[in-house]
């Protein structure tokens, strides 16, 4: 069991780190945030939605309110930047009007200007990742989840990475964020909870990495 | 918002299409060997039925009459016999006709003319050329013939020879073979049209393969399955319409090539001549199978992914 005996509640506009080693938990953690996963016992509930109950139709709505970035970027291969981040808004039926007005708008936050019309395959990991988070906040979410989002990043485009995370937070999105990276943490302040095979063994308001 | 949601999904669809260009052209050409095969079907059972009845159109039933036969008796058999319901119509070649006939087809043949003009008299007899209905019906034609019913006003009979019983046997032989090669045609080519099917099936779920992590990101974006399986349906659309005006425009050259060759072999039917005259209908046949196949199978192959 990946998970058992975890509560924990997150406020409006908080800025979350779970830290732990490999198989902690902390994924599917996460993903039951976004209702790929389900409990086998217990609740999930964000405001006051249970997400055990959605229909599958209400799954897709509720993930346009939820923004994620993951360590392997998950780019569509086929499209664009540009297109990739258009898709998240076209597939919550936004007109092609607010389209052409956001995507440039979103570009400009995380930093990623002249590559607007590059594939993902063209693009450095550091610039893969923007291009997630981009896609990830464009329909302005209430949540951003983040897993292992530098991962796969060299620590220059880490710092980089974590200064977009922390300025999204201060526009005023919750971010749940996932790391083993200590520095990364440090840096970001704020509450960290800790994970050690599938249970929490430690939430601090102010915290730090320890394990 | 419908027409927005129509447009992204047809644009998305095209665009996938286009930009992996090699994946369509696989799945484009093993299309258009199956809707090859279907159109050959066509073409096929269209020859073969065609030749069916024009064989049996063949048929008739000659009968030979007495030299010694009265013009009156004859005209009189001829009324008897278009009396009955079976019979479609009748020729009649009198004596003297026929004799006209046997000269003309052995003009060159001096020894025989000169044998028939020593003759003096004419040997031949008048014949009445029957052509029924219907092929089934020249039994009981032949049957009728056999009976009391072509007597003469004397009692003695006027008829010499019904050529028909010598004919029925070759005929009915021949209709056999081709119905039966009708039937083992029509059942190969229906297996290679489920083969193909089946490949073409594959190919396109193959190619929906590849792109299962990007339905997984779709979704992870909050698209919903419809919109997702929206473009991959356009693509396989766009699979079935090229291969289709792609098959409709090989079976062109190879009907007007095959056309000659079809007429002499089986007879009074050119498959350019066909396939012109039925053209429509042959394009609405081969373009909607290709749609059909290709957009089913794409609906199918997407679903595994989707969760459904």
């Amino acid at each position: 069991m990946a998970l058992s005996d975890v509560s924990f509640k997150v406020h409006p506009k908080e800025f979350v780190s779970i830290v732990g080693h490999s198989g902690a938990g902390k994924t599917t953690l996460l993903k039951m945030i976004f209702a790929e996963e389900r409990p086998t016992s217990g609740r999930v509930f964000l405001e006051s939605v249970d997400l055990q109950r959605l229909r599958r139709k209400e799954v897709s709505q509720l993930r346009r309110r939820i923004g994620t970035v993951f360590q392997d970027f998950r780019l569509l291969p086929d499209k664009t930047a540009y297109e990739n981040i258009a898709f998240a808004m076209e597939a919550s039926g936004r007109t092609d009007e607010e389209i052409a007005a956001d995507v440039p708008h979103v570009l400009e936050l995380v930093g990623l200007g002249d590559k607007v019309l590059n594939f993902p395959r063209e693009l450095s990991g550091g610039e893969k990742q923007r291009v997630a988070i981009a896609r990830a906040i464009v329909n302005q979410p209430d949540i951003l989840i983040a897993d292992e989002p530098t991962g796969n990043l060299d620590p220059i485009n880490t710092l980089d990475i974590v200064q977009i995370l922390k300025k999204i937070h201060e526009l005023g999105t919750t971010v749940i964020l996932t790391t083993h990276n200590r520095g990364v943490v440090d840096s970001v302040g704020g509450r960290v909870i800790t994970m050690d095979t599938g249970k929490i063994v430690r939430d601090d308001k102010d915290g730090k990495y320890i394990l | 918002m419908i027409w927005t949601k129509i447009k992204r999904v047809f644009r998305a669809g095209f665009t996938s299409f286009w930009r992996n260009g090699f994946v369509s052209l696989a799945s484009v050409l093993v299309l258009i060997v199956t809707l090859f095969v279907i159109g050959s079907l066509i073409f096929a059972s269209a020859t073969l039925s065609s030749t069916l009845t024009q064989i049996q159109n063949k048929v008739d039933i000659n009968v030979y009459l007495v030299t010694t036969a009265s013009e009156d008796d004859i005209l009189s058999l001829k009324k008897t016999l278009e009396a009955l319901p079976e019979v479609a119509h009748i020729d009649y070649i009198s004596r003297d006709q026929a004799l006209a006939n046997f000269k003309a087809k052995h003009q060159t043949d001096q020894l025989t003319l000169q044998a028939l003009d020593e003759l003096g008299d004419n040997p031949l007899g008048a014949v009445l050329n029957i052509k029924a209905k219907d092929p089934s019906q020249y039994e009981g034609i032949a049957t009728f013939l056999n009976g009391k019913n072509a007597l003469s006003s004397d009692g003695n009979t006027i008829i010499d020879k019904v050529n028909y019983l010598q004919n029925k046997i070759a005929i009915d032989r021949l209709t056999r073979i081709i119905q039966a090669g009708q039937k083992l045609g029509f059942t190969l080519t229906i297996i290679l049209v489920i083969i193909s099917v089946l490949i073409t099936f594959n190919t396109i779920r193959l190619a929906i393969y590849t792109a299962r992590e990007e339905i997984s990101v779709m979704r992870l974006v909050g698209a919903s399955n419809r919109y997702i399986r929206g473009p991959f349906v356009v693509t396989g659309i766009f699979y079935g319409l090229i291969s289709a005006l792609v098959t409709l425009v090989l079976f062109y050259p190879i009907t007007f090539w095959l056309g000659p060759k079809t007429e002499n072999f089986f007879t009074g039917i050119n498959i350019f001549d066909y396939y012109k005259a039925n053209f429509l209908q042959i394009f609405l046949i081969i373009t909607l199978s290709g749609i059909f196949i290709s957009a089913v199978s794409s609906f199918l192959a997407t679903r595994k992914y989707l969760k459904i």
